[in-house]
């Protein structure tokens, strides 16, 4: 029996168990129901878990022994089987238990406690396990090629047939340079936003203005990107690349910079406001009280004790603009190079991650293997971003709270 | 007995500092404070009592437009500080409050430190010239909130981990900083215990020498302690206004009377 067709009966045998725990516990309460110690409903649930739960447990141990070798895919059918007897001896210890004194509640308390630990150790588990793998793969590259290279080196330049030059400064250059543009143009615009919303916006203005600034937030990326390739990038080239002399690119920094701090403008003040909104009003009272007018009121009082989360709200947008793929493809170009002119194209880490493992390259050589070391150190940088955000969150919360 | 000759009119005008006259308010349609008129004294202490929802922290806010604030509160009616209205066109909110402080129910630090708090003021005003000029600002408001030898050793802490009554008492300094004219005060000790509320009373008894102080309070006990002059609010209505000995022992208005012996409130 496959395993699908193992987990399909096992869940009918579960809401079985649910509906015949359920009047099994009616049945022996007897005319008065306050006698059981649990209501009949959680009876059918303990049915349900106890049927249930065992032969999830066959059927990951099962998975899992296959994926590391020690079971054969012959050997999948037997264990369906396994965990449909689980299922039904389950079923059936779940309902011999069913009486007035037996303690349903309580028991699916802490079944309910098992499953909210379970899923929260899923995510830690997925992440390390990502983790791993991006930190496998990058041992795998440094064997075959020089470290000292890649993290110093200046030259992007990998070709198919070998001896090709992997170093990461230009790349991290681009990411850096496209993200710091794009947060120049996300973080005041969308902290002014939020001022304005919070502090000076009618509430009906801001009915309209607070889910029209959040559309932004549900376009594409990819359809940011086509605004950056066929409007914003021949504009620039046009009006000023050619005429400041600064280049003929169609596709530059400064382009898919622009067009990634529109993408994020509503991260920043979607985020803000709400941060905005839940600085007490006996500040701003105390302070227009003193006769502060509306705007020192904001500067001096409002956004000093809403800064952590500005701060926090800045660095989330940061981390999306350092991992932002699709704009910078169609606006920054995919040229590795290192230059401080804005109107030149550049390329950035995400961008060279999908450009070398999208080859034809051997998936053992150096080019493609590259790919996770990129990622590894992408993964650092955010990490380290977070670790600092949470830093100054910190630092700032014992200082003002 | 020291009296000087002086004409009678010449003394209460210049003895009045706010002048009220058929002050109304609605917030939308609900008319929440009817045909107010009253005269509060300078360098006296002006008590509001009356059971919540009276209108008297209403009539307080009107004093320095905090109601301006609200969007759907109208004002009135006439007030006159010093003489002059204080909803009239050319009066700019922002100096008005410089003029009268305000002190609220729940003690507010700024998320800054001490000396920033009581600083705030003065610099937003450009009170001080320079450094020494405002450090002396921040002591001489520190010693009048009688908070400076508690607070002299660390006022580059923040002011929010300060306790309760000091907080409020950092609050009074905040204000006192502006060197108001007018200390409204709404319900300065209802978040207070008894020694912080015992400590901010003395500071109004002292207050007063300075400029007068208008203080919103539940407490009667409070009122008759702090005040010279007590005004009756009941439904949105000044129902009594007069000398706070006389509003305690002897009140003209049945509700007044109701209300200080605890049968309606």
């Amino acid at each position: 029996m496959p395993l699908s067709w193992a987990l399909f009966a096992s869940f009918l045998l579960a809401a079985a168990g649910y509906i015949v725990g359920r009047s099994r516990a009616f049945a022996s309460a007897g005319p008065d129901v306050r006698k059981l110690h649990s209501r009949p409903t959680y009876h059918g649930y303990s049915v349900a878990l106890t049927a249930l739960l065992p032969a999830l447990a066959v059927m990951a141990a099962g998975s899992i022994l296959r994926l590391s070798g020690v079971l054969t895919v012959e050997a999948m059918p037997v264990a369906g089987v396994v965990a449909l007897i689980a299922a039904i001896a389950g079923l059936g210890l779940g309902v011999m238990r069913i009486g007035q004194e037996y303690q349903a509640r309580n028991v699916v308390e802490r079944m309910v406690l098992g499953l909210l630990m379970l899923c929260s150790l899923i995510a830690i588990v997925t992440t390390a396990g990502i983790v791993l793998s991006l930190v496998f793969e990058t041992g795998h590259f440094f064997q075959l090629y020089d470290w000292k290279t890649f993290f110093f080196g200046t030259e992007w330049t990998p070709r198919f047939q070998g001896n090709s030059q992997l170093g990461i400064v230009p790349l991290l250059w681009g990411t850096l340079y496209v993200s710091a543009i794009a947060l120049l143009v996300a973080v005041p615009i969308g902290l002014f936003a939020a001022v304005y919303m919070s502090e000076y916006a009618s509430r009906r203005v801001r009915g309209f203005v607070k889910p029209a600034i959040e559309v932004l937030a549900g376009i594409p990326t990819i359809v940011y990107g086509l605004f950056a390739l066929i409007t914003v990038g021949p504009l620039l080239r046009d009006y000023f690349a050619q005429l400041l002399g600064l280049g003929n690119s169609g596709t530059s920094v400064l382009t898919a910079g622009l067009v990634m701090g529109i993408m994020l403008i509503p991260f920043v003040s979607s985020l803000s406001d709400d941060i905005i909104n839940a600085v007490p009003q006996s500040l701003r009272d105390g302070a227009l009280g003193l006769g502060s007018t509306p705007s020192e009121t904001v500067r001096q009082v409002v956004l000093p004790a809403a800064l952590p989360g500005i701060v926090g709200a800045v660095l989330l947008a940061a981390s999306r603009a350092i991992g932002e793929t699709m704009i910078v493809v169609l606006g920054a170009g995919a040229s590795a190079q290192m230059s401080l002119n804005p109107l030149e194209a550049m390329t950035t880490i995400t961008v060279k991650i999908v450009s070398q493992l999208t080859g034809d390259s051997d998936f053992n050589s150096p080019e493609t293997l590259v790919a996770f070391a990129l990622g590894l150190t992408l993964f650092v940088i955010t990490l380290a971003l977070n670790v600092v955000a949470l830093y100054i969150v910190r630092k700032y919360r014992e200082q003002y709270e | 007995m020291y009296d000087i000759n002086r004409p009678e009119s010449a003394v209460t005008q210049k003895d009045i500092k706010i002048q009220a006259r058929k002050v109304q308010v609605y917030y939308g349609d609900k008319h929440a404070l009817k045909d107010v008129d009253v005269d509060i004294l300078d360098k006296t202490v002006t008590a509001f009592i009356g059971p919540s929802g009276c209108g008297k922290s209403t009539f307080l806010r009107c004093i320095n437009r905090m109601n301006d604030t609200i969007p759907i509160a109208r004002v009135e009616g006439e007030i006159l500080l010093d003489g002059e209205d204080v909803y009239d066109r050319r009066v700019d909110p922002v100096q008005l409050r410089a003029k009268v402080g305000m002190v609220f129910q729940k003690p507010n630090p700024f998320p800054k430190s001490i000396y920033d708090n009581v600083a705030y003021g003065p610099r937003i005003h450009g009170l001080a010239r320079n450094r020494a000029e405002l450090d002396a600002i921040v002591e001489r408001a520190l010693r009048g909130a009688a908070l400076w030898n508690e607070v002299k050793d660390r006022l580059q802490e923040p002011g929010t981990g300060l306790s309760g009554g000091q907080q409020q008492r950092l609050c009074i300094a905040r204000a006192v900083a502006t060197s108001p004219e007018v200390l409204l005060m709404d319900e300065p000790c209802s978040a207070l215990d008894p020694i912080a509320t015992a400590q901010v009373e003395e500071l109004i008894e002292e207050l007063r020498s300075q400029f007068s102080v208008v203080i919103v309070t539940h407490s009667m006990q409070q009122a008759a302690r702090v005040s010279q002059k007590t005004a009756f609010f009941h439904l949105g209505n000044l129902v009594e206004y007069g000398d706070t000995d006389d509003i305690f022992t002897k009140p003209k208005d049945s509700r007044t009377e109701a209300y200080i012996s605890g049968r309606i409130g």
